[in-house]
């Protein structure tokens, strides 16, 4: 599966905010098909490298390439009309628009003419949203705003789908669901899916492959189950067992 | 009753005209959370451009009445583009290199465009005092002012219609296209959160320029109307209209749509009422002290979003 040119390929990424750097030389690589998680603690600098191939912030050195293109210096919505999405950490509902108007401004992307299909199937992987469409997003639960983000990422049809910690803050039970789905995705449509979490256990298992970081630099690499095996991962991410 | 109706009337009128002007202060607010001081200049910078039109294609009183109205059409739709080409000029050059910047930089750029767009008409078009005669005279007499002639007569003139019309007609489609467009739907994403919009595809940048430029072509219809309606302008006009017009945007709610034309609509009233029954000096004195009483008891305005949002 690894083999050939990857879909999202990150080498030598330094990201800084003012004077601060986050990212110190990150390589990393996604492949067609793929589920690829990045682990690691608070502040580790997953979520600045999750962006910084958004371009937002853009990297100061390095490059990210996506399709073999070169995207580090893409504006942003460039960027995200070229087959990458991205659900970001802390969800970004828009809070004064409807469910239905959020999953809009997540199909505009994508153009009218899949419109229907693509919000039938959205209701169907999470009949949540159906039932609160005309609801505004603000008054939604902490797992109904999830659901809605990763939906809404989905409207604009990716080939990319970037998730930033889908886990945070959820009920077991939801995690559960929103980690089926993720990987029913993967399995029925092929979706390509990056995943940051702190939830090491199920982002391990769910993923084919995974990387850690630790203060802005990638430590480990290998398969989920591997990972899953090695003392440093146990000790440091996975301590108190599956939880 | 009758005296009542006829500054009923009046009201609306003014009101419509403020509210026009209002939905440029609210939108620009609402996007990028600034008060474009620049606009009651925009508005002015509009109603030269429909005066200068109007010269330039003969429109007289003496136009055909169909002609007139065709002719008066296409001086809105040119005035509009014309004054889009203006608001967006100002944003591009005074308020986008300084996004990102302190709060007040943006703020002082716009009461300097505010300054240099009055300097230019000035400069161009003279200081003195533009008169327009009338183009349309006529009205209807909703009374007859009573058997013995002793009551008031209420006129409803053509002009008027034509003012609240156009404004119904506007301010409708308006709404329409801020509701249920992706242009609007990007607007209102922008507003809410301008990070997530770009991840979505929005360029924002974009979006935040045609904000300006629906904002300038509302105010330039606005300077139209007031062209129209008192028959003479000069290059300080922005200066008032604008701070009622922002009055208006505040007291509705600012960042909120349906909020400037409420407000707009009752800054309008207020001043003709305090005008027709108490005097006429103090109007300006009763528009603001309505404004200071509402945001006293609800700061923020009739209809305006209170800051803090459960999510």
């Amino acid at each position: 599966m690894t083999t050939g040119q990857p879909l999202l390929s990150v080498r030598g990424i330094k990201t800084f905010y003012g004077k601060i750097q986050a990212l110190h030389g990150v390589d990393l690589d996604v492949y067609e098909g793929e589920i690829v998680t990045l682990i690691g603690a608070n502040g580790a600098g997953k979520s600045t490298l999750m962006m910084t191939v958004c371009g937002t912030p853009q990297a100061r050195n390095g490059s990210v390439s996506y399709c073999g293109e070169d995207i580090t210096y893409k504006p942003t919505y460039e960027i995200m009309r070229t087959g990458i999405a991205q659900s970001p950490e802390g969800r970004r509902i828009f809070p004064r628009m409807t469910v239905l108007e959020n999953l809009m401004m997540g199909g505009m992307v994508a153009g009218n003419e899949h419109f229907e299909e693509d919000l039938r199937r959205a209701f169907e992987l999470f009949p949540r949203l159906k039932e609160r469409q005309q609801q505004r997003g603000g008054t939604l639960s902490g797992g109904e705003q999830q659901m809605l983000a990763i939906a809404r990422a989905l409207m604009s049809r990716p080939r990319l789908l970037l998730l930033d910690e889908p886990s945070l803050g959820l009920a077991p039970i939801i995690v559960a669901q929103i980690f089926d789905a993720i990987r029913e995705l993967n399995r029925s449509d092929g979706l390509t899916v990056f995943l940051v979490e702190q939830n090491a256990y199920h982002a391990l298992k769910l993923a084919h492959r995974g990387y850690v970081m630790v203060n802005g630099t990638i430590t480990m690499t290998g398969t989920g189950k591997e990972l899953l095996s090695r003392e440093e991962v146990k000790a440091a991410y996975l301590e108190g067992g599956a939880h | 009753m009758d005296y009542f109706l006829q500054q009923l009337i009046n009201g609306v009128t003014l009101g419509s005209i403020y509210g026009l002007i209002a939905i440029g202060y609210t939108m620009v607010y609402g996007i990028i959370g600034m008060i474009n001081f620049a606009h009651g200049d925009i508005f002015m910078v509009g109603s030269f451009i429909a005066l200068v039109l109007i010269v330039a294609l003969g429109i007289t009183a003496a136009t055909p009445v169909l002609l007139l109205i065709l002719a008066l059409a296409l001086v809105l739709v040119v005035a509009m583009a014309l004054t889009a080409v203006w608001g967006w000029t100002v944003e591009r050059v005074a308020y986008r290199p300084l996004r990102g910047s302190f709060r007040l930089a943006p703020l002082i750029t716009a009461i300097g465009a505010s300054i240099a767009l009055q300097n230019f008409v000035q400069v161009s078009q003279g200081a003195k005092n533009k008169p327009l005669q009338p183009l349309f005279s006529g009205s209807f007499q909703l009374t007859d002012g009573g058997a013995d002639g002793s009551g008031f007569i209420v006129n409803l003139s053509y002009i008027q219609i034509l003012i609240v019309v156009t404004t119904v007609i506007l301010m409708g489609g308006f709404t329409y296209i801020i509701n249920n467009t992706n242009l609007g739907r990007s607007q209102r994403a922008c507003e809410q959160d301008r990070k997530m919009a770009s991840l979505l595809g929005v360029n924002v940048d974009r979006t935040i320029s045609l904000t300006f430029v629906m904002g300038a072509s509302l105010a330039s219809v606005a300077g139209l109307m007031f062209l129209l309606y008192y028959g003479v302008i000069d290059f300080y006009i922005g200066f008032l209209a604008g701070v009622k017009a922002f009055t208006a945007a505040v007291l509705g709610g600012i960042g909120s749509l349906p909020g400037a034309m409420l407000g707009g609509l009752l800054i309008g009233l207020i001043e003709t009422f305090w005008s027709g029954y108490f005097s006429v000096e103090y109007k300006d004195v009763a528009a603001f002290s309505i404004l200071a009483i509402v945001l006293i008891f609800m700061p923020e305005g009739l209809l305006g979003q209170p800051e803090v949002e459960k999510v």
